[in-house]
C-alpha cells in the first residue's frame, strides 16, 4: 500500500518534472523540472530497497549534473527565454501522432501477459551497498577500472582540446 | 510512566514522529544559542563585548533579533520569479533539518524491552546520505540568487555553485578513508564487510588508541580530518570562503533581496548546517557520543548527550575561531586552494592510507 502511494505519487511527480522540463519557457525551470524527475526516480529506488543507487542518484543527478547545468544556464545568459517561432511546421502534429501511437502500444502492451507461472522462489535482490561493493569489486573488478580509465581519458581529452584551441588561436 | 513510554516507542511511527519533532526542536534552539555564541566569542576575540544586555550573558538576543525579523515588513521588489523567490528558503531549510536525522546524539536507551535509539534513522547509506544532502542544498542559494533577479545575488548564486561543486569533491574523497578504516577494524583487522552507518562507525571507535588515549578515528586519520573540516567550511559558505556572501564585493550575496523573516531563515540554515558538519565530524572523528560514563539514576542516559554537545561545540567554536582570524580568500584562491591543494592532497592521502591498510591487514606483498 505505502509502494502504491509513492509510485502514484512521485509517478506524477516524474511525469510532471519531464513534460515541464520540455514544455518550460525559460531554461532554470527546464532545469528543475528534470531535478524534480531525477529525485522522484530516486524514491522509486528507495521503495524497491535499492538505497545505495537511490543516494547515488541524488548525488550525481540532482547533486553534480544538474548543479552543473544551472551554472552553465546562468552563465550564458539566464535571461533569455526560447522563441516559440516553429522552424519546423511538421513538428508539433508529428510529436502528437507520435505520442498516441505510443500511448496505444502501451496499453496495448499492458494487456498482455509477459510472465506466467508461479514466482520462481523468493529471491531478495539484494541493493545494500554491501551486496554491491562485492560485486563490483571481487567479480567486476577489470571492468570497473577499465570504465574509470575511460573516463579519466575522456576528461583530460575534453582539457586537452579545450587547451590546443586556446594556442593555436582563433580563426 | 514507563509502560507507557514503552508502547510509544514501540510503534514505529509514533517514535518516529517523537524523533523529528525533537531533531526539530534541538535544531532551533541550537541555531539560536549558536548565533549568540558566535558574537560572543568573536567579540571577545576582538577586545568588544558583544551582546550582553538580553537575558543572562545576553543570551536571549538572538531570540530577540529573530522576533524583530518577524514582525519586520516582507519586502519583495517587483522582478523577482515569486514562486522560486517564496520556495529557495524552505529549500534551504529541508537538507539541513534532514542531514541532523542520520547523526546519533547519545547512546541507545533502554525502556523497558524496548530500546530506543537517539538517531533519526540508523541508514547503512547514512555518509553517502549526508553528502547527498548536502549536495542538494546548493539549489536553494543558486535559486535564491536567480530568483531575485538582479545581479549581486545572481553572482553570489553563482560563486556558490562553482564553490560547492569544488569542496563537495574533496569532502568526498576525505571521507573514504574513514569507511575504509571502518571496514579494517570491523573484524580486528581482518578483511570484514565495512559500513557506512553512523551508529556503527561510532562503536568502532569505542576501544583505545594508545593506552588512555581514545580509539577516535581522528587519530589514525588526521589529514582526512584536516581536509573535511576545510571543506566543511567552505560548504557553509563561511570565512575565509564566504565569498558567496562577500560584502565587499557582492552585498550580501543570494539574499541581497530578502528581508524579514525569510532573511531569518537562510540566516538558520546557514547556522544549522556549521551544526550539522561539526556533528558529523564528530560522529566520523571524534567518537560521537563515546565518552566517561556516570552511573546516575535516572538522568545517567543525558550524560553521552553531554559528551557530544560538548565536542561538537569545540569545533563549532574552532569555526568561529577560524571566521575571527583569517581574512577572506580571493576568488582565485579560493579556487586553487580547492582544485589544487585540497583534492590532490586527498587522493594522495587516500593512495597512501590504501596502501598502509593493505600492508597493515594482509602484510607484505612479499611474505
Amino acid at each position: 500500500m505505502v509502494e502504491l502511494t509513492l509510485f502514484v505519487i512521485f509517478g506524477l511527480a516524474a511525469v510532471f518534472g519531464a513534460v515541464s522540463m520540455v514544455w518550460a519557457r525559460n531554461p532554470v525551470y527546464s532545469a528543475l523540472g528534470l531535478m524534480l524527475t531525477m529525485l522522484s526516480i530516486a524514491v522509486f529506488y528507495v521503495s524497491n530497497g535499492g538505497y545505495f543507487v537511490a543516494v547515488v542518484q541524488v548525488i550525481i543527478y540532482a547533486g553534480a549534473v544538474m548543479t552543473l547545468f544551472l551554472f552553465v544556464i546562468m552563465l550564458i545568459g539566464v535571461d533569455k527565454s526560447e522563441e516559440r517561432t516553429e522552424r519546423l511546421p511538421v513538428q508539433r502534429p508529428l510529436a502528437l501522432g507520435l505520442l498516441a501511437l505510443f500511448a496505444a502500444g502501451v496499453l496495448w502492451a499492458g494487456r498482455l501477459v509477459w510472465v506466467t507461472g508461479a514466482p520462481a522462489g523468493v529471491v531478495p535482490v539484494d541493493g545494500s551497498i554491501e551486496a554491491i561493493g562485492t560485486e563490483l569489486f571481487r567479480k567486476w573488478v577489470l571492468p570497473f577500472e577499465v570504465t574509470a580509465l575511460l573516463l579519466i581519458i575522456a576528461a583530460a581529452g575534453a582539457v586537452a582540446l579545450a587547451l590546443f584551441r586556446e594556442d593555436g588561436g582563433d580563426e | 510512566m514507563t509502560h507507557f513510554l514503552e508502547t510509544v516507542f514501540q510503534s514505529v511511527f509514533w517514535s518516529a514522529v517523537i524523533k523529528v519533532v525533537f531533531v526539530f526542536a534541538l535544531l532551533l534552539l541550537t541555531a539560536l544559542i549558536l548565533v549568540w555564541f558566535e558574537r560572543r566569542v568573536v567579540a571577545f576575540m576582538q577586545n568588544r563585548v558583544g551582546p550582553n544586555r538580553a537575558g543572562p550573558f545576553g543570551i536571549l538576543q538572538t531570540l530577540a533579533d529573530g522576533l524583530k525579523l518577524l514582525f519586520k515588513e516582507g519586502i519583495r521588489p517587483r522582478k523577482v520569479e515569486v514562486g522560486l523567490y517564496l520556495a529557495a528558503p524552505i529549500m534551504a531549510m529541508i537538507p539541513a533539518f534532514l542531514i541532523f536525522l542520520m547523526v546519533p546524539i547519545g547512546a541507545p536507551i533502554h525502556i523497558g524491552e524496548t530500546t530506543v535509539t537517539l538517531q533519526g534513522a540508523d541508514l547503512n547509506i547514512a555518509l553517502l546520505f549526508v553528502l547527498a544532502m548536502s549536495s542538494i542544498a546548493v539549489y536553494a542559494i543558486v535559486l535564491a540568487g536567480w530568483a531575485s533577479g538582479s545581479k549581486y545575488p545572481l553572482l553570489g548564486g553563482i560563486r556558490a555553485t562553482a564553490q560547492m561543486i569544488s569542496y563537495e569533491a574533496a569532502m568526498g574523497l576525505a571521507l573514504v578513508p574513514v569507511v575504509v578504516f571502518a571496514s579494517s577494524q570491523i573484524a580486528g583487522g581482518s578483511l570484514g564487510v565495512g559500513t557506512m552507518s553512523f551508529s556503527r562507525i561510532v562503536a568502532l571507535q569505542a576501544g583505545s588508541f594508545r593506552g588512555p588515549v581514545p580509539g577516535w578515528f581522528v587519530f589514525s586519520l588526521l589529514p582526512s580530518f584536516v581536509i573535511f573540516f576545510t571543506a566543511a567550511i567552505a560548504e557553509t559558505n563561511r570565512a575565509p570562503f564566504d565569498l558567496v556572501e562577500a560584502e565587499s564585493e557582492i552585498v550580501g550575496g543570494y539574499h541581497t533581496e530578502y528581508s524579514g523573516f525569510r532573511f531569518a531563515i537562510f540566516f538558520l540554515a546557514e547556522y544549522i548546517n556549521m551544526f550539522n558538519l561539526s556533528a558529523i565530524a564528530v560522529t566520523l572523528f571524534f567518537g560521537g557520543w563515546l565518552g566517561p560514563g556516570a552511573d546516575l539514576p535516572y538522568v545517567g542516559w543525558l550524560v553521552p548527550i553531554f559528551w557530544f554537545l560538548l565536542k561538537t561545540y569545540a569545533l563549532l567554536f574552532l569555526f568561529v575561531w577560524i571566521r575571527a582570524t583569517l581574512p577572506r580568500l580571493r576568488y582565485d584562491q579560493l579556487m586553487t586552494l580547492g582544485w589544487k591543494w585540497l583534492i590532490p592532497l586527498s587522493l594522495a592521502w587516500l593512495v597512501v592510507f590504501v596502501l598502509l591498510q593493505g600492508v597493515r591487514v594482509f602484510g607484505m606483498p612479499w611474505s
